[in-house]
């Protein structure tokens, strides 16, 4: 086809393998940014302009390893890209410096990448690996990955439709526009693909209800309401290769008989909806999106809706109430959107990450798909790897790989040598899983089975001073505040469980509760009307399942073992680690520590508010959280 | 009050899908809060009630129906920033700040605001940089890693001064 030899591919070919000038490129997703990523970029840009070097300097993605980031690659003609990690503008001109005057000797270098399988084309071969020097996959935080999702992230440019293209972009499209509809529904669904936004729902199958729908007009949406706290791989994958979203939606689109495509992202993330923005248009610019896509009679086009902060929106008929312009409030299945959805046309959804798949599995095929990942799990998972844990970061890895393998193998284990005591999956709608259920392997089946859910793909690792009731009492705080309040169990029977949990935390808890906990628990997951109410029990139900000794402890003997429930812990002063510097009686905002500057300092623990400043700002470890509990005074 | 503006916005959103949502909250990006006249004038050009255009302004933690201030501050309550430290961070905020811990919006929102309007404190779910946890935004800025030691030296790139 035209499109796929024009000169513009071509010359992203030689920019991506730096053939013709060194080439830089910054990660630059929120992660990235949040931690300096964009004053580093600024820093390049300015360089590079004042002092006229030739070096073509490009934003990347982020290839998940979000714990060193800000990341910056560097790439010399005919060399393997080389990653500087914790890159700060300080170290901008030496780089520079290096990069023109061809010296490869870069500090702060964390590995090198030699060969990229973008798994749309034949491996790449980026150059000449350098001695001495670690290649990608001999690093653990790699090793056990298998990037199909993530195949581009942290690589190209997202911002440049021609560096998806160059990497084997939209061919997929194009094939799938030669196969009858029909044809790439039985692709999908011999791939095995379930869908990623939680339930998993089998992928195929949802396409051909909403191709079965006889209609004169037919929506596809795209998840990306990405309403788990602590998951945040859909804004990844959206930040760092748009296009493979959107030309999985395209074909999608073909595929259910759909004309419209609509992209609903939270209000959160800013960056993902300007990037997409720029895609959409390069897409329609290119001739993807339109009328007669690449000379085909089909047309379809893409529009992108910001949500605006409600946590039920990522349900897919509030999510559709939504775009409607009416309150995010779930309706009663059947109807299912593919029946009628949005404007009460049929309407395929689905996540972000799940459209995601979409452009491998037509252009490898079914088969080809299913050899990753475990019976009827088919392929990868992106999984969010964040809280106690040393490697935080995005992982994909095959479904079915156990929890271990994540939390210690990828991981690392908990900062500081502290002891992992669960991981937490599925967000509000998930459970705890206690370290010792840690080899069961991690798919939609197994996870069901502990009680917790694959969810999108949060996994918060929690330490021993992670207190299991406070986590608890904070998922339901979090589903309390978001629940629409159109159900009875659900407005009612969680603001219940909260006050009992509530009281639990604050010392003020009886030995009943804990019963009653369980029977409302159960009460509200059976009675609720939608997703959010029947999972929302599921935290609590898991921590009084794995953890109940943890209960019991601040109910019997008013003690928090983790030290964190506020009520039931005190501040106080080491006076023989002390010495003396006064620091947290300057910083303490109620004037509550006293004591004379080379001696000692304590605190009234009356005057207290236990905001933990003493804590954080103390650097001889003088301050110390305490727990006592009844027995001992 | 000057209409032009909010004619510009409507005009933007011809398609309905996401046009409600859309037109509020560039509404919103052009005053920081939803105004009554405003509301009240976009209810009668689209002829939707006036209701129907609250119900979703106060269903949706997004919108503001008070002005917040000159700089708006959220801190993540999510659960990597909640594990990692948030709610400590939360509390010494609101006393660095100098703002009454009780205070709550008419709307139930919970927005603070110090009384000399320069900084406005909320609460926000998760910004999606959960492996940098805990995490804080300052108007469109994202810190990462935050330590409440780091607070004082944050807020004064923002005008913030020590009492
Ligand atoms: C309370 C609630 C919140 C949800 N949040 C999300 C979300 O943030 N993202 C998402 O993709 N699906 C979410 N879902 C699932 C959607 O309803 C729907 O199943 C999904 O978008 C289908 O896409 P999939 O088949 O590709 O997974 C949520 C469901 C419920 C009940
Ligand atoms: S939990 Fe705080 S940014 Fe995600």
């Amino acid at each position: 086809m035209r499109v796929f030899t024009d000169s513009r591919i071509e010359k992203a070919e030689r920019e991506l393998l730096a053939a013709d000038k060194p080439r830089i490129s910054v990660g630059l997703a929120t992660c990235g940014i949040s931690v300096g990523g964009d004053r580093v970029f600024e820093e390049f840009k300015r360089l590079i302009e004042e002092k006229g070097y030739d070096v073509s300097l490009k934003k990347t993605g982020c290839i998940g390893f979000c714990k060193e980031e800000p990341l910056v690659n560097v790439k010399l003609p005919g060399k393997a890209i080389l990653v500087l990690h914790r890159v700060t503008p300080e170290d901008v001109p030496e780089i520079l410096q290096k990069v023109e005057s061809g010296d490869d000797s870069f500090n702060k270098v964390l590995f090198q990448i030699d060969v990229w399988d973008h798994k749309t084309v034949p491996p790449i071969s980026y150059g000449q690996p350098y001695e001495g020097i670690k290649r990608w996959q001999e690093i653990d935080f790699f090793k056990y990955q298998e990037k199909l999702v993530l195949r581009n992230a942290g690589i190209i440019d997202p911002e440049s439709i021609e560096e998806y293209l160059a990497v084997g972009g939209y061919r997929a499209l194009a094939k799938a526009l030669n196969m009858s509809p029909e044809e790439v529904i039985e692709e999908v669904k011999i791939s095995g693909l379930r869908g990623r936004g939680g339930a998993g729902f089998p992928t195929g199958l949802k396409w051909e209800f909403t191709r079965k729908e006889k209609s004169d007009k037919k929506y596809v949406i795209c998840n990306a309401d990405e309403g788990d706290p602590g998951a945040y791989m859909n804004r990844n994958e959206m930040e760092s290769d748009p296009h493979s979203l959107i030309e999985g939606m395209i074909i999608g689109a073909y595929a259910v008989g759909a004309d419209e495509g609509i992209i609903y992202v939270r209000a959160e993330y800013p960056l993902a909806v300007e990037r997409l923005q720029r895609a959409v248009e390069e897409a329609r610019e290119w001739g993807f999106l339109g009328k007669n896509i690449l000379g085909s009679d089909f047309s379809f086009d893409i529009k992108i809706v910001k949500g605006a902060g409600a946590f039920v929106c990522g349900e897919e008929t509030a999510l559709i109430a939504s775009i409607e312009g009416r309150i995010g409030r779930p309706r009663p299945r059947p109807p299912f959107p593919a029946q009628r959805g949005l404007w009460g046309k049929p309407t395929n959804i689905n996540n972000v990450e799940t459209w995601m798949n979409i452009p491998l599995i037509i252009l490898k095929g079914g088969e080809w798909f299913k050899q990753f990942g475990s019976e009827s799990n088919s392929g990868t998972k992106v999984f969010s790897l964040v809280g106690k844990v040393n490697n935080v970061g995005l992982v994909e890895v095959e479904l079915g790989t156990p929890l271990s393998r994540i939390v210690f193998d990828i991981g690392k284990g908990a900062p500081g040598g502290k002891k992992i005591k669960a991981v937490q999956t599925g967000g509000p709608s998930g459970g705890c899983i206690p370290e010792w259920l840690f080899d069961t392997p991690v798919d939609y089946v197994n996870l069901a089975k502990l009680g917790s859910i694959m969810g999108s793909g949060g996994i918060v690792v929690m330490d021993e001073d992670t207190c299991m009731v406070d986590t608890a009492r904070y998922f339901l705080d979090f589903t309390v505040d978001e629940s629409c309040g159109k159900c009875v169990p659900c407005r009612e029977g969680l603001k219940r469980m909260l006050d009992i949990l509530d009281d639990i935390t604050k010392g003020r808890g009886k030995k009943e509760d804990i019963s009653l906990l369980k029977e409302l628990a159960s009460t509200v997951k059976v009675t609720s009307l939608c997703g959010l109410g029947q999972t929302a029990p599921n935290p609590v139900i898991t921590t009084l399942k794995y953890f109940e000794d943890e209960y019991i402890e601040h109910v019997v003997r008013k003690r928090c073992p983790a030290k964190v429930c506020v009520e039931l812990i005190e501040y106080e002063i080491d006076e023989e680690a002390c010495t003396g510097c006064g620091m947290c009686a300057r910083r303490c905002p109620v004037s509550a520590i006293t004591g004379e500057i080379g001696k000692s300092f304590s605190i009234d623990k009356d005057k207290c508010i236990k905001c933990g400043t003493c804590l954080d700002v103390c650097k001889f470890n003088a301050v110390k959280k305490v727990s006592r509990g009844l027995e001992d005074g | 009050m000057d209409f032009k503006v909010v004619d510009e916005i409507i005009d933007k959103y011809k398609d309905p899908s996401g046009r409600i949502l859309g037109i509020l909250e560039d509404i919103q990006d052009t005053y920081n809060y939803l105004p009554k006249e405003v509301m009240v004038y976009v209810s009668k050009k689209l002829n939707v009630p006036l209701s129907s255009l609250y119900s979703v302004a106060t269903f949706y933690s997004f919108f503001n129906l008070e002005p917040v201030g000159e700089h708006l501050i959220s801190v993540c309550m999510g659960t990597a920033c909640h594990v990692k430290g948030a709610p400590e961070l939360l509390e010494s905020l609101k006393h660095l700040l100098g703002i009454d811990v009780n205070e709550v919006t008419d709307d139930g929102k919970f927005v603070l605001t110090t009384t000399d309007r320069k900084f406005s404190l909320s609460s926000a779910r998760c910004f999606g940089c959960c492996s940098m946890a805990p995490v804080i935004r300052i108007d469109d800025r994202i810190y990462g890693y935050v330590k409440i030691k780091d607070l004082p030296a944050i807020l004064k790139e923002y005008g913030w001064k020590e009492k």
